[in-house]
């Protein structure tokens, strides 16, 4: 859906862990971005149909890019930061958010 | 962690900053919290990387987009409490503020707030809005901004707004594949916004710059379809192309894999229905907004708001409107004399003139279209959490729904994460139409706290004192 206009080499940038995938990003580049990047189509499925969705707004408005992020579900892709190692998967249905230990 | 503030600042774009500035130079302890890593807010967004890491962007990015520099490096160098990745979830009438920064939960006391939270885009509930492939056209200028990503393969823009033709020029430069943008503006549009062409020549370079884009998209050969309706996406599982109507009725179909929708934007009032402030209605541009004085004070006297979460009148004008509330917050906080305070507004004020001079214009050249429910097929997605569709709204209405709230009940509309921010603008509409009577007597949803999601673990670490606020789906 997206592409980087520049490769980040490993050494300058984050590589995370992205439903199996490995992928290496600049240092802010928000989740919800670098799972555009690691070639998802779709980040989450939703509760109520179960119909694939992707980022829409890149800004904290929509909640369609909740992702499971070091296995914690309904995470706001597009609002965290990639850190190193980071493990994110795919969401698919939950609807309770914030219901997270 | 510091929690007692004379002013805390919520968003670090162009109104923060500058609020920020001005209150701590004349002596306010201020602190600025944002949920982004990095100030510059939308239209800054990452100015500091870009400028740093990526300068071959930051040429493609522009000097209005510089500008956001000089803002951020004044902003900087004043040295003010500042913390990033920090989501403002509720604030109170005796100006309490419930945060989380980095997973926990904290509550922070200022005697005054500024909320300089900004502007989202206006949702744009049309067939097939809900695909993947499908994004807000600000959405994929953020991807730009703040990783260098462009949209892959054969990319429309359409909708209508000053940010359309920006986005499409930015990522055009940027080597995406703009195939062509569908604009809803009209002749007629054309000729109703002439009306106000005096007005802007106050701000020309406005205009000039409208000029400038519309060229540079010709010179590209990127091919720009006016007065287009009925525009819907088309694919089953992702966005596969796009269907619209042109002015003479006819439909066509263009190939897509990523459409960019784009209808302007509309003030964050999320944290002014929280404290249940009052607002009010702009007709042309068809959005809510708090109703303040001058100064940017709401009907809840603690809170100023400044920039565009107060009504849309663009960067360089929430720079000043920042700086106004400043100055008020100063006077009410025993800083500043009244005389003085009035003193210092006046070459404020001067500038915010002359950039709002353009507004009236665009206000009603660019006027949403695609989003006004009215003419949705029931089929179509309004509630993208809930999935509630045109359909249901209006059975809903049919069956005596008198207002949004009431639709909770009928149909959970509103009741999913988002709390309304994608469904609240075209629910109103669509009852207002079907009701045939004006949006205000419709109303919006009552919106409770927190407004952004805080996990159960993060309250119950935080200090025993702190009220545990009801659970956002429990409204
Ligand atoms: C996606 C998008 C892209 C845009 N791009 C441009 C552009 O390229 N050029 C242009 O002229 N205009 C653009 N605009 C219009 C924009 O509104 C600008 O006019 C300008 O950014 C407004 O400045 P501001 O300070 O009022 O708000 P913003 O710059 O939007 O800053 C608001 C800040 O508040 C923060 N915030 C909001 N709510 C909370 C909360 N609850 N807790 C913590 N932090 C919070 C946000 O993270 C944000 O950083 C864009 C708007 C959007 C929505
Ligand atoms: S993409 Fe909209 S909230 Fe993250």
């Amino acid at each position: 859906m997206f592409r980087a206009r520049h490769d980040t080499p490993p050494e300058d940038g984050v590589t995370v862990t992205i439903d199996g995938h490995d992928v290496t990003v600049p240092p802010d580049t928000s989740v919800a971005a670098a799972a555009l990047l690691a070639g998802l189509d779709h980040v989450r499925t939703t509760p109520v149909s179960g119909t694939p969705r992707a980022p829409y707004c890149m800004m904290g408005i929509c909640f369609d890019c909740l992702m499971e992020i070091d296995g914690v579900p309904n995470r706001q892709a597009c609002l965290e930061i990639v850190r190193p190692g980071m493990t994110v998967r795919r969401q698919d249905g939950a609807r309770s958010l914030g219901a997270a230990p | 962690m510091k929690t007692e503030w004379d002013v805390v600042v919520i968003g670090a774009g162009p109104a923060g900053l500058t609020a920020a500035t001005e209150a701590a130079g004349l002596g306010l302890d201020t602190l600025v919290v944002d949920e982004q890593p990095a100030p510059g807010g939308q239209i800054y967004r990452s100015v500091e990387a870009v400028h740093t890491r990526r300068t071959k962007d930051a040429a493609l990015l522009g000097p209005d987009y510089g500008h956001g520099l000089d803002l951020v490096r004044r902003f900087r160098d004043a040295n003010i409490p500042y913390w990033p990745e920090t989501g403002v979830w509720q604030v109170t009438e005796d100006g309490e503020l419930g945060i989380t920064r980095a997973g926990e939960a904290g509550l922070l006391k200022a005697r005054r707030i500024i909320a300089a939270a900004g502007a989202q885009e206006r949702p744009v509930p049309i067939p097939g809005w809900t695909l993947p492939g499908v994004m807000g056209a600000g959405g994929a200028q953020v991807l730009f901004k703040s990783a260098g990503m462009i949209p892959r393969g054969r990319t429309v823009i359409a909708g209508t707004g000053p940010l359309v033709l920006l986005v499409a020029g930015q990522l055009s430069d940027a080597g995406a594949e703009i195939a062509a943008v569908l604009d809803t503006v009209t002749q007629a549009d054309y000729h109703m916004a002439a009306g106000h062409l005096f007005s802007a020549l106050k701000a020309s370079d406005y205009v000039l710059k409208g000029l400038a884009m519309m060229v540079k998209l010709r010179r590209r050969g990127i091919p720009v379809h006016a007065g287009v309706r009925a525009v819907s996406v088309t694919g089953s599982d992702r966005a596969a192309g796009v269907a619209y109507t042109d002015p003479k009725g006819t439909t066509h179909s263009l190939a897509a894999d990523t459409v960019l929708l784009h209808d302007g934007v509309v003030p964050s009032t999320q944290l002014t229905r929280q404290l249940d402030c009052t607002h009010g209605w702009h007709h042309t541009q068809r959005y809510w907004y708090p109703v303040t004085d001058a100064w940017g004070t709401t009907s809840c006297e603690t809170l100023a708001v400044a920039g565009d979460c107060a009504g849309i009148t663009g960067a360089k004008a929430a720079e000043a409107s920042g700086r106004l509330a400043a100055l008020d917050t100063a006077t009410r906080l025993g800083r500043l004399s009244a005389v003085n305070r009035e003193r210092r507004a006046m070459a404020l004020l001067a500038f915010q003139r002359r950039h709002t001079a353009v507004r009236p214009l665009l206000d009603q050249l660019y006027q949403p279209r695609l989003s006004l429910p009215a003419g949705t097929p029931d089929d179509t997605i309004l509630c993208r959490c809930e999935e509630v569709t045109a359909g249901a709204i209006r059975a809903a209405v049919a069956d005596g729904c008198l207002g949004p709230n009431q639709l909770k009940a009928f149909t959970r509309c509103g009741m999913g994460p988002c709390q309304g921010r994608m469904c609240g603008l075209s629910v109103a509409e669509l009852i207002a139409a079907e009701r045939r009577v004006p949006v205000m007597q419709v109303g919006y949803y009552r919106i409770r706290p927190p407004i952004k999601p805080v996990t159960l673990g993060a309250l119950a670490a935080m200090a025993p004192t702190a009220p545990a606020p009801p659970d956002p789906l429990d409204t």
